[in-house]
């Protein structure tokens, strides 16, 4: 069968040119100047009164991120179209493939996304005053089109009501246990953009032959990154073999008896952009957003609410959280991701059956 | 005189009067040929090219070579066989109980089947999973707390392949109970009461007269289960996926998932359509012969059998069945609704509004609820209004050429909805009609579904209104369109408005081929819980589920009010 490029769908089957792109292999354009957030821009969002973001941040989080934008900016309301990040980008790619451009904003949490729509030529440079003052340089497209949004990682993690500590998995082997069959639930890398960069990165690091091993345990196949940790939660199973640390932060706040385990081996980071749309319906409430988003309120609001991580100096982290930069993490590699999602999708459906 | 006025306009407008019977059958013959004839087409065109557009059989070679598309079929064949008999084995004797015996309470037996015939299945079996997940379902918690069983023992597990059979089994069940049941009223007693006075025993009469009379229903109706069950998309979306095996439904969908397969979801899809029409074409022949159920013409009403001391066992027995699709999960929904988990059980401490709360704030609960609305009232008003002209222009034979009209209204049948769905989206996602991303392309597919039963609604009401009437004024000199309009429409309003109503309870609940429709824009209440399913947002669900069934019963008992209206037509499910 015909391996179909992650770009044609939205270029449909005309030939399109080999070879992919790192961010930083081709400079195309400067970024643009910073962008601060003008009165004028603020009377002109307004003027359009909506904006409409595509996001794979769960739910509960992205509702927040959208009630306190348009708190601070009246008249203005957010509209949050949020699934999981690999649908996300088969949405906009059917969308667009059909000159449907209903997406403001958009954000993923398969940073490779952004790489193909970079190169498809479909977001636009916009670079938020945060963005330009704070951003460290590996967290920013060197044209401006996108920017890390939130970060956090996909971990392991137990009920403790079903597990005692000690006997608790401590890395991605231990799940190997013949113990651990019938009791593990995860989540899908043909929904979640978190799995799919975790798969990448535990395939690469620890090898195909550990997923191989791990579909024989019978676990749960869930979809979202955001659910393990909810299921976690229900009791419904006891150990989680990827999901959200974010969600695992809020459960734990919340009092329920789950407990997040960091894998020995160093747990997958995940990086989630954002980035504005060329093609944008409301491109200025589209701008005001984008720049919210990067704001030290809004990070903090990731963090405090959503669990996350922020790469906004000026937040805080939560007291109690291990602190992000203590972590031992599996790296990132979203031009890796872009090079590989398919097979993985491919390999992963043929190993677990879905 | 009513018909003074219309009589009277028509004798002004004579001298430009035009007879509309010939534009009008053309015009929905044509409008029909858009939605059955367009889709289909594309679907078979697709199925036979590859991804540049040149024909091959690959697609098929690889649907039936690749254990990944084989598993899925025979997996699909299991479970809708199974479906069909445990459906069999629960309604047959349910029906026959309703209909034959003095069981008490059979009005609200019938009115219980009801309920779980208007239930989405798809919310059916989230709250399953509430109930029977192995470890967190409430059922398995009630186990482990009677029994004092260890953590991790469970006596259901939900995500399997038995679990999803029991589940399709509970919402098709209906199909099968109403068939067998009016199959049953219609029985003359006098057949039965014969074979007594002949000194047959009570099993010999049931053995010689009711079964073989009431048989050819159960068949019919074990089919329909069987095709409900085969093309179902919901149940097992949330069911198998967990469990890690795919159905040809979720399968189809999954290769709309990235990078589409369009080429290989539509070969995927011709087996069901291919199975569906033989399976139809075996049930007509089956109904066919029912005929020789009413040889002897009009007879006295079913005698009623005796249950005597099996009278109460009989009622706990059907009660007990009637846990499992309606209070049951209605209660898991209730409580998912209000409790902070969604699988803790509700106590005064512990009650939240907070479900309540967020799903109301969500911005896509406005627009879903406002879509979801729109679509219905519009598809069971167009739907209504098609299933009018076309059952009219049938039963009265308006103009040659009806039959064809009666086919193509009646072939929709054959399509499930998934399949309907990827046959719309290949035909509304490229020049000439580009549908796809507005709302009209789901008012397409939900009128393609619904037509069939409207039309066999309404075609049956139109034979039930005699002629003369209508025969009257156009003696009078209006035209048949004015007669339509005048005469006929008032006397069918009873049944127009129980049309309506059915069309608008199925549309809303409506997954299979929203599912590969929607965009953001366009999304709708089933839709949207299908996505809070994927994240796991239980208590949302439960609060949207609530929400629909709150509407459904609502539209279901006006109907219910309304004299004269059978239940026994078809209600897709989705």
């Amino acid at each position: 069968m015909k391996r179909v490029s992650r770009r044609d769908i939205l270029k449909g089957s005309a030939a399109v040119a080999a070879g992919t792109l790192a961010p930083s292999g081709k400079v195309l354009a400067q970024a643009p100047a910073p962008a601060t957030i003008t009165p004028e821009l603020i009377k002109a969002a307004q003027k359009e009164g909506r904006v409409v973001w595509y996001t794979s941040l769960d739910l509960p989080v992205s509702e927040r991120v959208a009630k306190q934008f348009s708190v601070r900016y009246p008249g203005i309301t957010p509209r949050v179209e949020r699934t999981g990040a690999e649908r996300v980008f088969q949405r906009i790619g059917q969308e667009y493939g059909s000159k449907i451009h209903a997406v403001d904003v958009v954000q993923s949490s398969d940073a490779a996304h952004f790489i193909v729509w970079k190169r498809d030529g479909i977001l636009t440079p916009y670079v938020p005053e945060d963005v330009a003052q704070h951003w460290p340089a590996d967290h920013r497209d060197p044209d401006g089109q996108f920017a890390t949004f939130r970060a956090w990682l996909c971990c392991l993690g137990y009920n403790t009501n079903m597990v005692k500590a000690p006997e608790a998995p401590k890395s991605f082997a231990d799940l190997l246990d013949p113990k651990w069959s019938g009791k593990m639930v995860k989540a899908h890398p043909g929904y979640s953009g978190t799995i799919m960069t975790a798969t990448f990165q535990i395939a690469r690091d620890l090898g195909w032959e550990y997923l191989e091993k791990l579909a024989k345990q019978k676990v749960m196949q869930v979809q979202s990154s955001a659910d393990p940790p909810k299921k976690l939660a229900l009791g419904e199973r006891a150990v989680m073999a990827d999901g959200n640390e974010y969600n695992m932060f809020q459960e734990k706040e919340a009092g329920r008896p789950v407990e997040i385990v960091y894998p020995t081996e160093g747990t997958p980071l995940i990086i989630g952009p954002n980035a504005l749309m060329k093609a944008a319906p409301n491109p200025n409430a589209a701008r005001l957003f984008q720049s919210y988003c990067y704001t030290a309120e809004c990070q903090q609001l990731l963090i405090d609410v959503g669990g996350l991580r922020s790469v906004h100096p000026q937040t805080k982290e939560k007291a109690g959280r291990t602190v992000f930069a203590t972590i031992k993490k599996l790296k990132d590699d979203p031009a890796g991701v872009d090079k590989s999602a398919e097979m993985i999708k491919k390999r992963y459906s043929q190993l677990f059956g879905v | 005189m009513t018909i003074a006025l219309p009589a009277e306009a028509a004798v002004q407008r004579r001298p430009f009067k035009i007879d509309m019977s010939w534009p009008v059958l053309l015009a929905f013959a044509a409008l029909l040929c858009v939605l059955i004839v367009l889709p289909m087409s594309w679907l078979v065109y697709y199925s036979l090219v590859d991804k540049a557009g040149a024909f091959t059989l690959g697609n098929f070679v690889t649907l039936f070579s690749e254990p990944e598309f084989r598993a899925p079929l025979v997996t699909t064949l299991m479970l809708a066989t199974s479906a069909s008999i445990f459906c069999c084995l629960a309604a047959a004797p349910m029906g026959w109980l309703v209909a034959r015996t003095d069981l008490p309470f059979a009005n609200a037996v019938r009115a219980l089947v009801t309920a779980s015939f208007v239930t989405p299945p798809f919310l059916g079996a989230i709250a399953w999973e509430l109930l029977a997940a192995p470890n967190s379902g409430l059922l398995n918690k009630l186990y482990r707390h009677l029994t004092g069983a260890e953590m991790g023992e469970h006596i259901f597990n939900i995500y399997s392949l038995t679990g999803l059979i029991f589940v399709i089994s509970c919402y098709t069940f209906p199909y099968i109970f109403v068939l067998v049941a009016n199959a049953l009223d219609r029985i003359p007693g006098d057949l039965e009461d014969a074979s007594s006075m002949l000194g047959g025993s009570a099993a010999t009469t049931a053995r010689r007269i009711t079964i073989p009379l009431a048989l050819p229903a159960l068949l019919a109706g074990m089919l329909i289960a069987f095709l409900q069950a085969m093309t179902l998309f919901g149940s097992p979306a949330i069911l198998a996926l967990p469990a890690g095996f795919h159905t040809m439904t979720t399968k189809i969908w999954s290769l709309f998932q990235f990078p589409p397969k369009p080429e290989l979801a539509a070969a995927a899809s011709l087996p069901l359509l291919v199975l569906t029409v033989m399976l139809l074409r075996a049930q007509h022949m089956i109904l066919g012969r029912k005929g020789y159920s009413v040889v002897g013409g009009k007879t006295g009403d079913p005698r009623l059998i005796r249950l005597g001391v099996w009278k109460w066992p009989a009622v706990a027995v059907v009660f007990g069945v009637l846990m499992l699709p309606v209070f049951l999960p209605y209660f898991a929904l209730f409580n998912a609704a209000f409790s902070p988990i969604a699988t803790t059980l509700v106590t005064p401490e512990n009650a939240t509004l907070k479900n309540l709360w967020f799903t109301f704030s969500l911005s896509s609960t406005k627009i879903a609820l406002q879509n979801t609305f729109v679509l219905g009232a519009l598809t069971a008003t167009l739907g209504t209004a098609m299933a009018l002209v076309i059952g009219y222009i049938t039963v009265r034979r308006a103009v040659v050429g009806h039959q064809a009209l009666g086919f193509l209204a009646t072939a929709p049948i054959a399509i499930p909805g998934i399949v309907l769905g990827v046959g719309l989206f290949l035909a509304y996602t490229q020049p000439p009609f580009v549908l796809y991303g507005t709302i009209w392309i789901l008012l397409l597919a939900y009128l393609t579904i619904e037509l069939p039963a409207a039309f066999q609604q309404l075609s049956s009401a139109y034979k039930a209104v005699g002629n003369d009437l209508e025969d009257a004024s156009r003696i009078l000199g209006a035209t048949r369109l004015q007669a339509l309009r005048h005469i006929t429409a008032p006397l069918l309003r009873t049944s127009v408005i129980a049309t309506w109503c059915f069309i608008f309870v199925a549309t809303i609940r409506e997954l299979s081929a929203a599912i590969i429709l929607f965009t953001s824009d366009t999304k709708v209440v089933s839709v949207l819980i299908f996505d809070l399913k994927e994240s796991g947002d239980l208590g949302a669900i439960a609060v949207l589920g609530l929400l629909m069934l709150l509407l459904t019963f609502a539209v279901v008992i006006a109907i219910n009010r309304i004299p004269g209206f059978g239940a026994a037509q078809r209600l897709r499910n989705t």
